[in-house]
């Protein structure tokens, strides 16, 4: 019998190990899964490379694990933004590693990971400094950048509505990296605002099929 | 005497280089302008990053949705006929050429249609990237809006960026407020300027050789 909620928080997050690799979904304050990023807090693993698109402003989630020196490594698109005190003052202080990586080509390499591809070429960033070290080649004219996969231990997500098999639906712009970090990661935990029985989800409308997932929560904020 | 377009000018001149029917991607900053333009006439379909097509003007205060969000962070609102979907796809969209028009900023544009704007040569920040070189590299027009000059008076259309590049040769035409200009195989072409610019005045501020369309005009932002 495949029943893949959990009842709390803390259950969801309990044996994310120290030094792990850490998929957190969310653009901006949309789609951020607080609630389990505020468990992982809780339960104390450290030493962890978060991957994720910014990195976290204010007191809350994101920041907070950097506050608390949980954060050895960030890899990330734009970690700037209004807020994002806690990110600056730790990479002034060369207390936090940044790999700095254009939006696209996170995602694509979390999609490769989940895909079981051993990497890409892609034109992004092949004429920047981002393509320092990396291997280029010049494919149909045009001069492309060799970028690996990026599989993660542990997928952190927010989604909308799930169903026991995992099954998810998500919310406007909230969904964004949660579909593709859901493939990526060994273990995909997932928060969600509403439990849904078994077939009560329209099968042409799951955005992301159950198989992806393993362990999902209910918020209710 | 030199009138220099208004920002919302250079918008509306953007605006009437953008067919209807078109999938657009507008940077933050001065390109999101256009948006605020664009004449009922036409019907755009605009892209976000964070994945959605239809894109709509903000939300009347008190009906912000928190989670609807365009690339720059604030609420926007979806148009019928609107669609959500994950990131990888949005940017399936960006980098796979199916985007007619993306409009960005920058810091600097060279001759050959190269675009800097990531980053400058202040090392104090730490850098940032975003989409703006997925964007750079598969829209099928690159539109740059931008001052034709920095704030203390240096120019921005260069022979070579100094400028960290987000893409190399990938810029159509650039829009200031003291000009209209495409990117060609010889170089920059001025094809308008605004009102009492002359070629003179306007090579002195720029740092790449210019060469003036033979039908150069006046921009006329409506």
């Amino acid at each position: 019998m495949i029943d893949k909620r959990v009842a709390t928080l803390a259950e969801a997050v309990a044996d994310v190990a120290d030094g792990a690799t850490v998929l957190v979904g969310g653009f901006g304050n949309s789609g951020v899964p607080v609630e389990l990023v505020h468990a992982l807090l809780e339960q104390g693993a450290r030493d962890l490379t978060v991957v994720t698109n910014n990195a976290g402003s204010g007191e809350t989630d994101i920041a907070a694990l950097i506050r608390e020196r949980r954060v050895r490594r960030i890899i990330c698109s734009y970690p700037r933004s209004a807020g994002s005190v806690w990110f600056e003052q730790f990479w002034h202080a060369g207390e936090i590693e940044l790999e700095l990586v254009p939006q696209g080509t996170l995602s694509e390499r979390m999609r490769a990971a989940g895909a079981g591809l051993g990497g890409f070429f892609t034109p992004t960033g092949a004429d920047s400094l981002l393509a320092e070290g990396k291997e280029v080649r010049v494919l149909d004219g045009r001069r492309q950048v060799f970028e690996r996969p990026l599989p993660a231990d542990v997928a952190l997500v927010k989604a909308d509505r799930a169903d026991r098999w995992g099954n998810l639906t998500y919310r406007t712009a909230a969904r964004n990296f949660g579909p593709t970090m859901a493939t990526a990661a060994a273990l995909t935990v997932v928060q969600v605002r509403e439990f849904v029985e078994l077939g009560a989800l329209d099968p042409e409308a799951v955005v992301t099929p159950g198989i992806f997932v393993d362990r999902v929560v209910q918020v209710v904020v | 005497m030199t009138r220099p377009l208004s920002s919302v000018d250079i918008a509306r001149r953007v605006a009437r280089d953008i067919p209807d029917g078109s999938y657009v991607n507008l940077g933050i900053g001065l390109p999101t302008l256009v948006a605020d333009v664009v004449g009922p006439d036409k019907e755009i379909v605009y892209h976000s990053e964070n994945g959605i097509l239809g894109m709509g003007p903000a939300p009347t205060p008190g009906e912000e949705d928190p989670e609807l969000i365009n690339a720059g962070k604030q609420p926007v609102t979806l148009l019928p006929g609107g669609s959500f979907f994950h990131h990888t796809d949005a940017f399936v969209m960006m980098r796979g050429g199916h985007l007619d028009v993306s409009v960005l900023g920058a810091f600097q544009v060279s001759e050959a249609g190269d675009l800097a704007n990531w980053a400058t040569d202040e090392a104090a920040l730490p850098p940032a990237v975003g989409g703006a070189m997925d964007l750079a590299v598969g829209a099928k027009r690159v539109l740059v809006v931008t001052t034709h000059t920095t704030r203390d008076g240096r120019p921005k259309l260069l022979s070579r960026c100094t400028y960290p590049l987000t893409a190399a040769a990938v810029v159509d035409r650039v829009y200031t407020d003291l000009a209209v200009l495409d990117v060609c195989p010889e170089g920059f072409v001025v094809r308008e300027v605004a009102p009492g610019v002359t070629p003179d005045a306007l090579q002195a501020v720029t740092g790449a050789r210019l060469r003036f369309a033979p039908d150069l005009t006046v921009v006329h932002a409506d």
